[in-house]
């Protein structure tokens, strides 16, 4: 079976939570509708690390007790390690739009699109220690030279109290690491097929470029027999289309 | 103490919301009352101001293209996997509703702090944000328990009107067993009114049960419960019943033109949802 798109992405974003350098992810939240992080999260699990997972929208076994103010007063105290956001707009200071482009708030009569609103970006991006931004789309659209409008911001002003901000972008072509005192991303692995040259054209922002650049690796065949088995398993429920299309598997009747 | 009302209809208790209140309604996967929202579409209510429950959702949408909503504040408005709100990015682009965007925990911050009777809570995060600078009504001071340069973002308390749920049951004393979405129990204690649809009604006093007790909100923030079967669908109920994808994506395919939208009123607002909703 080859190697499908989803499956890469997964284990670079599993090797990104794993990062040694990077604040130990001992409680990792997952929004919804997020199939690849929370693949990449479960792959973290069964690979045998002890992390505690908190999948919002699990459609049973929800893992809060307190309503949906909960993931907020947890992170809040920094008890959440690591969470994931995209945005609709992402620019080369790691800011994120997901209200919508054209005048504020996005879509008005005045034009633009209204993507659907911030949820709790403008609070998450600043209380987690570290945040991996996650958008398959690899745009000039999506990854923009400066965002219309600004749900939360990549770097805060001296004296804001912020925990952390943006560890990496992981697109459809490629992954970025994101320098917050410099404000920039760095172009960090390639997907194959993929070249300096292509992800300048499909990149807005600029951003800077080592002289060597790796390939993102692809999965093991750990990696590979994981997700398509145990990781697999316990996805069905909640992400039952991705689980046939990626995995071939579907949920027994 | 008397308890609240418990033999009315939900188009009765639609009735008693007036135009313009401010409506805190939860998202689909937290137990708005959809049967509420279809009854207030029924009596043709004008200029409510929905209060999204940290977001919104399916029953948004239906409300604000029936022209009953002047003005949202919510965190995000979303029917999940089957797309962008087709209603309300429409009534944007048309510039007939306000929007006034927040963050999820700015609107649980705002309710608690409606909930502990306090004029403000403080709720980091937020500084730098558009958000922020669209909300005048927000403000930024200087953490006064700190030595200086810490900024804080301060909200003030939002008391809903009349909070819109759908609990699973109520009991004779006028408990509304909602499980564990607490958050419900906070819009339920911050909101000057809150009416409650359930699946069924239970004998007892579920305070009295020490299991049953922690899903309760109590019946003393409780003004009435109306029965409606299935009274959140196509939305979820705990593990009651799922959430009915087929119908949303329906939805969001006829939602897309004005035409399609009200058919979508005829056969399931106007016509077809006690039948449906029955089954």
């Amino acid at each position: 079976m080859t190697i499908q798109l989803e499956e890469r992405l997964a284990a670079a974003l599993a090797r990104l939570i794993l990062d040694p350098a990077a604040p130990p992810a001992r409680h990792i939240a997952v929004g919804a509708a997020s199939p690849i992080p929370a693949a990449a999260c479960w792959l973290v699990r069964k690979s045998g690390h002890p992390v505690r997972l908190s999948l919002l929208h699990k459609r049973s076994g929800n893992p809060f007790t307190e309503g949906s103010r909960e993931l907020f007063d947890l992170t809040g105290q920094g008890r959440i390690d690591l969470f994931f956001l995209g945005g609709g707009q992402i620019d080369g200071q790691a800011n994120l739009n997901l209200v919508g482009t054209g005048e504020w708030p996005g879509g008005s009569p005045q034009g633009g699109v209204r993507f659907p609103g911030s949820f709790g970006s403008a609070f998450m991006y600043f209380m987690t220690p570290r945040t991996i931004l996650f958008r398959e789309e690899h745009s000039p659209r999506v990854l923009v030279p400066r965002v219309d409008n600004i749900s939360a911001p990549g770097v805060s002003e001296p004296g804001v109290f912020r925990r952390g901000t943006a560890q990496a972008l992981v697109t459809g072509k490629c992954v970025f690491t994101f320098d917050a005192t410099a404000a920039r991303f760095t172009l960090a692995s390639l997907h194959p097929g993929e070249s300096v040259e292509t992800i300048r054209a499909a990149t807005g922002f600029d951003f800077d470029v080592p002289a060597d650049i790796p390939a993102t690796p692809d999965p093991t065949s750990e990696e590979l027999a994981l997700l398509r088995g145990p990781v697999c398993d316990e996805m069905l429920e909640t992400y039952p289309e991705f689980c046939a299309r990626v995995f071939s598997r579907k949920l027994a009747a | 103490m008397n308890p609240p009302p418990l033999d009315v209809t939900v188009d009765t208790l639609a009735a008693s919301v007036p135009d313009g209140a401010l409506v805190a309604l939860p998202p689909d996967n937290s137990l708005p009352s959809v049967a509420l929202a279809r009854a207030l579409i029924r009596r043709g209510a004008r200029g409510l101001r929905l209060l999204g429950v940290p977001v919104s959702g399916f029953a948004t949408d239906l409300l604000v293209g029936a022209g009953c909503v002047a003005e949202i504040e919510t965190s995000a408005v979303s029917l999940g996997e089957a797309g962008f709100a087709p209603r309300f990015t429409q009534a944007l682009k048309a510039g007939t509703i306000v929007v006034r965007d927040a963050t999820c925990p700015a609107i649980h911050t705002m309710l608690q702090a409606a909930e502990k009777g306090v004029p403000f809570m403080p709720l980091r995060g937020i500084i730098g944000s558009d958000i922020l600078a669209h909300r005048p009504d927000w403000m930024v001071i200087d953490n006064p328990f700190a030595g200086g340069g810490d900024p804080i973002v301060l909200l003030p308390a939002r008391q809903p009107d009349v909070a819109l749920i759908h609990g699973v049951m109520a009991d004779e004393a006028g408990n509304v067993w909602t499980g564990r979405r607490r958050e419900l129990s906070t819009v339920a204690h911050a909101s000057k009114r809150v009416l409650a649809t359930v699946e069924r009604m239970v004998p007892g006093d579920m305070l009295e049960d020490e299991r049953l007790a922690p899903g309760c909100i109590s019946g003393t923030y409780i003004e009435a419960v109306a029965v409606a079967e299935r009274g959140a669908w196509p939305v979820a109920l705990l593990d009651e019943y799922g959430f009915d994808a087929g119908h949303v994506a329906e939805y969001a395919r006829l939602a897309k033109t004005d035409s399609g939208f009200r058919d979508y009123l005829d056969r399931y607002v106007f016509n077809g949802v006690q039948a449906r909703a029955a089954e």
